[in-house]
């Protein structure tokens, strides 16, 4: 079987942003882009299916900048097979996102496609549902365990009350929460053997999706700031403020 | 047109975010349908009909959406989307995983956790963990919405709607329910409760979390939350999460055990009433957002505050 994975590239979770002061956006210049983490997890994922002898091939895609080469070639350094760039220097929202990866499988025709639960910039947590509706496969979102077994796929899920298992058809999008793997590192050798890896380019015009933005963004700005209040030195007086200034005992 | 807002049911009990979405839903502007979709979910219908602000209460029963399962409920809305310019669910786990799906079946783009109304077509949403608020506009022939429950207060009761039975859509066939492995507890859900009391990774274990944190979550009736490093290390079960990438939550108080105060779980609780946070380090960035600062090993003062309760 062929997993297909998607990355994104996104400013380095470390980071903490600046909204630009007219408000038309984030800080993006000169910030530290890295994989997306949710992405991070559906590699790791996929490589761990094919060391287990489930998979053949991970090829991993991403639609983005040219600079997104450089997050497909983490994902290779990581272990993945192929690569494909999507290249546009556009804002890309889910539902594009989606019908473009929806080309790229019928082209690649993936047993699993595994995407991350979101990311972290646009936290829409959109793209793997939507995935798998316009492909009319089911789907196992916020995954915390995959099953790979013959024909399906077992996937257990968080949810609000705990977890929840459920055994998918394939061909399956699963999307990855954080607790299913821990991301391994890639290795200088294998961050050099993944210079000379195969990477695919392509444009949006190539799987006929229009990519221009159904939502209009007005504004962008600072959530409104909560101020430090004071300290208290004892759980008496902590007390004493909460029933009486605070009136929330 | 009117709103159809999904309802959000453990299917015994009609979930308190589904009030607070309607309450979203009627400031968008409109009649408000609710669906209740299900196996046997006549009973949620009635909590339901009882909201105030609900028009109408739409019934699916069918044994293939017994489990919120997201390819036969999506198939469902679709079903009814006709009759609907707005589509609004809570941006429950059942919300998020369905609503993209109905979104791209009627080729719309969604708008993700609006924390705000500003007008019947433009919202607010938080971006990169809440670290800015972008204000959107959609102009898609159906608006397909999720609403972060935090942000918006429970709708009352008082509402007597009338029930009507709908059909259920024809099962893809797609998935099928293995099994549910859910938390049970007395305590009160962290997305609904009034007090919350959480714990970091400086409880150390999960013996100590439970012997420290627990005793004066029952003296107050609060739910228990815990951070991403207390949930990764072991020391409480991944459903405690507040978070980014857990729950969000805005109670009337919040008591930070321990807890840094790493964005990532700020914005999970920063839009709490009143937070009180109890740390060692007095440079814990937690203190930056807290109206009642503790500089003091959590072991020593919280079997004090529960004497004090």
């Amino acid at each position: 079987m062929k997993i297909l994975v998607t990355v994104k590239r996104v400013v380095d979770f470390n980071v903490k942003i600046r909204v630009k002061a007219d408000g038309t956006g984030v800080e993006l210049a000169n910030v530290k882009m890295s994989m997306n983490p949710f992405d991070e997890i559906s590699v790791e994922e996929a490589l761990r299916l094919k060391e287990a002898g489930k998979a053949e091939e991970v090829v991993v895609v991403s639609i983005g900048p040219a600079k997104a080469e450089e997050t497909l070639r983490t994902a290779l350094a990581m272990g993945a097979d192929r690569a494909i760039l999507v290249e546009t220097e556009d804002q890309v929202e889910p539902l594009a996102v989606a019908k473009i990866v929806k080309g790229v499988a019928e082209a690649e025709q993936p047993g699993l496609i595994i995407v991350g639960k979101q990311a972290i910039d646009d936290d829409s947590n959109q793209t793997g549902q939507m995935l798998s509706a316009l492909l009319g496969w089911a789907q196992g979102t916020f995954a915390s365990k995959v099953e790979l077994g013959d024909g399906k796929v077992n996937v257990t899920r968080e949810v609000d009350g705990g977890l929840q298992t459920v055994e998918l058809k394939l061909p399956a999008v699963v999307t990855t929460d954080l607790r299913l793997n821990e991301p391994r590192y890639a290795s200088l050798p294998n961050i050099m053997k993944a210079k000379k890896k195969p990477l695919d380019k392509k444009t949006p015009a190539d799987f006929g999706v229009d990519t221009a933005p159904r939502l209009k963004v007005l504004k962008t700005e600072e959530p409104s700031g909560r101020k430090a209040g004071i300290k208290v030195k004892s759980v008496a007086e902590l007390v004493e403020k909460l029933k009486s200034e605070a009136g929330v005992l | 047109m009117a709103i159809l807002l999904l309802a959000d049911h453990d299917t015994t009990h009609l979930s308190d975010q589904t009030a607070k979405a309607l309450t979203a839903a009627t400031k968008i502007g409109g009649d408000v349908h609710v669906l209740v979709a299900g196996a046997n979910v006549k009973a949620i219908a009635e909590q339901a009909a009882k909201l105030s602000g609900v028009a109408k209460v739409l019934v699916a029963e069918d044994a293939s959406l017994a489990n919120n399962l997201a390819e036969p409920l999506a198939a469902t809305i679709v079903s009814l989307a006709g009759n609907y310019d707005t589509i609004v669910a809570a941006a429950t786990s059942v919300g998020k995983n369905v609503m993209p799906r109905v979104a791209a079946l009627l080729d719309v783009a969604q708008v993700s956790e609006i924390i705000e109304v500003v007008s019947s077509d433009t919202f607010k949403r938080p971006i990169y963990a809440g670290n800015a608020i972008q204000t959107v506009q959609t102009n898609e022939p159906k608006r397909v919405i999720t609403v972060r429950t935090a942000s918006f207060a429970a709708a009352g009761e008082g509402g007597s709607a009338s029930v009507e039975t709908v059909s259920a859509a024809a099962n893809p066939g797609l998935s099928s329910h293995v099994s549910d492995a859910l938390s049970s507890s007395d305590r009160p859900e962290l997305t609904s409760a009034k007090i919350i009391i959480s714990g970091g990774r400086a409880l150390g274990s999960s013996e100590k979390f439970q012997e420290v944190i627990l005793p004066v979550a029952d003296k107050l009736g609060a739910a228990v939350g815990a951070s991403r490093a207390a949930v990764d290390a072991g020391y409480a079960p991944n459903d405690w999460q507040v978070g980014q990438t857990g729950k969000v939550v805005a109670p009337d108080l919040y008591i930070a055990c321990g807890i840094s105060g790493a964005i990532q779980h700020l914005a999970g609780m920063k839009d709490s009433k009143v937070i009180v946070a109890i740390n060692k380090d007095e440079e814990a960035p937690i203190f930056q957002v807290a109206d009642y600062g503790l500089v003091a090993d959590l072991f020593d003062v919280l079997p004090e505050l529960e004497k004090a309760l």
